[in-house]
């Protein structure tokens, strides 16, 4: 009985949603407007049974000393102490954005250069993991538009940076990159019909 | 009629009647199991899964950060339905999988799924509702928070499938420290040029949204993958159609 009604309430919500939007007939617009405005407190609400979940993940880790749990308590030390000042401080108080400017972003900053450091051990392990000519093209075109659009100490590359990147970019890769999109889009539409359809139920029994 | 109303028209016929060809088909052949090319990283994943069962093992399946309410929610739910097919296979295992995410929403339903899927497998019993854990709500939050669950000593196999960023790269770097299984995909276009260097087995493009058929086959799954094959034929004809008015000055 729960299955049935939650796949009505699923099945009925994104019909009134795709057919408001398709149909401007005054009605469904206004029901279509409200569907989305609950959507949203729904996913505010999220938001908060999320950060539950992540308090009691690591609580279970902590308590049973599992590897890391130093982290687990870092993490909700941090969480604790950043949500009491959120609280009382709200937004934009000076302290609130020492914590966002001297610890989050460092943190997000150093990461990102860390990922360049394992990007670039990646492409040297490519050839080895897959020893193909897709392999071979991947890395030559890397090379070149790094040619093409690194700051280089005597300059730009003549033909690199003026012709062959532009056209690497913009007429291959824009190219392909459009073929994914358009097959990603077409996938997009089957999955949701799949739903509206009630095949696909990604909530709970069959 | 102005633009705007003709482009709301030609995706209102585009979704009627892919809406349309999907039912049909999947009517028509709900007997018949189709035949679909080869991947061989879905061949990997099979024997995955097998190996997980047999020696109690368990899966890691991370959704990403794909958000139900924006435009990369589709990926978020065929990481979902697929969460759901790899859960139902590998009910028999001693363990059930774990499903990260980076977005709250995906997290409240991979962990329905999971329950669902246990409870059937089961017929009640405790369901550790920590199998399905929102790990970061920021990229490279969730890339870190996830990387514990990657390194698990139950974990045999790792399964990428949703909206991931460049950060993905960190996630297949700690997969490969461990040596063990991954097959990775997203709906991205630069975190698929960064795991197709990275992962063991990337996924390129829509075949993200056909994992879940070729892991265990339905007629509606089947079908929505002859309907996009359908549609890009009617999208290919048409661009050239285009093309050709365009040189030839009719347009």
């Amino acid at each position: 009985m729960k299955n049935l009604l939650s796949t009505l309430v699923a099945i009925l919500a994104g019909l009134v949603v795709l057919v408001g939007f398709f149909f401007k007939i005054p009605v469904l617009v206004e029901i279509r407007r409200l569907v989305l405005d609950w959507a949203v407190i729904v996913a505010g609400m999220a938001v908060f049974i999320g950060v539950f979940n992540l308090v009691s993940v690591n609580n279970t880790r902590l308590s049973l000393g599992h590897k890391g749990g130093i982290y687990s308590l870092a993490l909700m030390i941090s969480l604790v102490v950043t949500f009491g000042l959120g609280l009382f401080l709200k937004t934009g108080h000076p302290i609130m954005n020492f914590i966002f400017y001297t610890i989050q972003v460092p943190i997000e900053k150093s990461l990102m250069a860390l990922l360049a450091v394992t990007l670039l051990l990646a492409s040297i392990r490519l050839l080895r993991k897959q020893p193909n000519l897709f392999s071979v093209i991947f890395l030559a075109i890397t090379l070149l538009i790094l040619l093409g659009t690194a700051p280089l100490p005597f300059g730009e590359l003549p033909f690199f940076s003026s012709s062959l990147r532009p056209f690497i970019a913009q007429v291959m890769a824009g190219a392909g990159a459009r073929g994914i999109l358009l097959g990603i889009a077409l996938a997009t539409i089957t999955t949701g019909l799949r739903i509206l359809f009630g095949a696909d139920r990604p909530y709970g029994g069959k | 009629m102005n633009w705007s109303d003709w482009s709301l028209t030609i995706a209102l016929i585009l979704v009627a009647g892919s809406a349309i060809l999907l039912l049909v088909i999947a009517i028509l052949r709900r007997k018949s199991t189709p035949v679909f090319r080869e991947i061989p990283a879905f061949s990997r994943l099979r024997k995955a899964i097998g190996l997980a069962v047999e020696d109690g093992s368990c899966l890691h399946v991370s959704l990403g950060r794909g958000s139900l309410a924006t435009t990369q929610g589709a990926a978020g739910l065929a990481g979902l339905s697929t969460l759901r097919r790899l859960a139902d296979l590998t009910s028999t295992s001693d363990l059930t999988p774990i499903a990260t995410s980076g977005d709250s929403s995906l997290m409240i339903l991979s962990q329905d799924i999971l329950q669902a899927s246990y409870k059937e497998a089961t017929g009640g019993g405790h369901f550790d509702a920590t199998s399905a854990r929102l790990t970061g709500l920021t990229p490279f939050s969730y890339a870190s928070g996830t990387i514990p669950s990657l390194r698990d000593d139950h974990v045999s196999a790792n399964i990428l499938l949703g909206n991931f960023g460049v950060e993905a790269g960190l996630l297949t770097d700690a997969t490969e420290r461990e040596q063990s299984f991954i097959l990775a995909a997203s709906d991205y276009l630069p975190a698929q040029a960064v795991l197709y260097a990275s992962a063991q087995e990337p996924l390129i493009g829509e075949e993200l949204f056909a994992v879940s058929e070729y892991v265990n086959h339905s007629s509606m799954h089947a079908a929505s993958l002859i309907v996009q094959d359908i549609l890009r034929w009617v999208l290919i004809i048409s661009i050239l159609l285009g093309a050709i008015l365009k040189l030839a000055g009719l347009l």
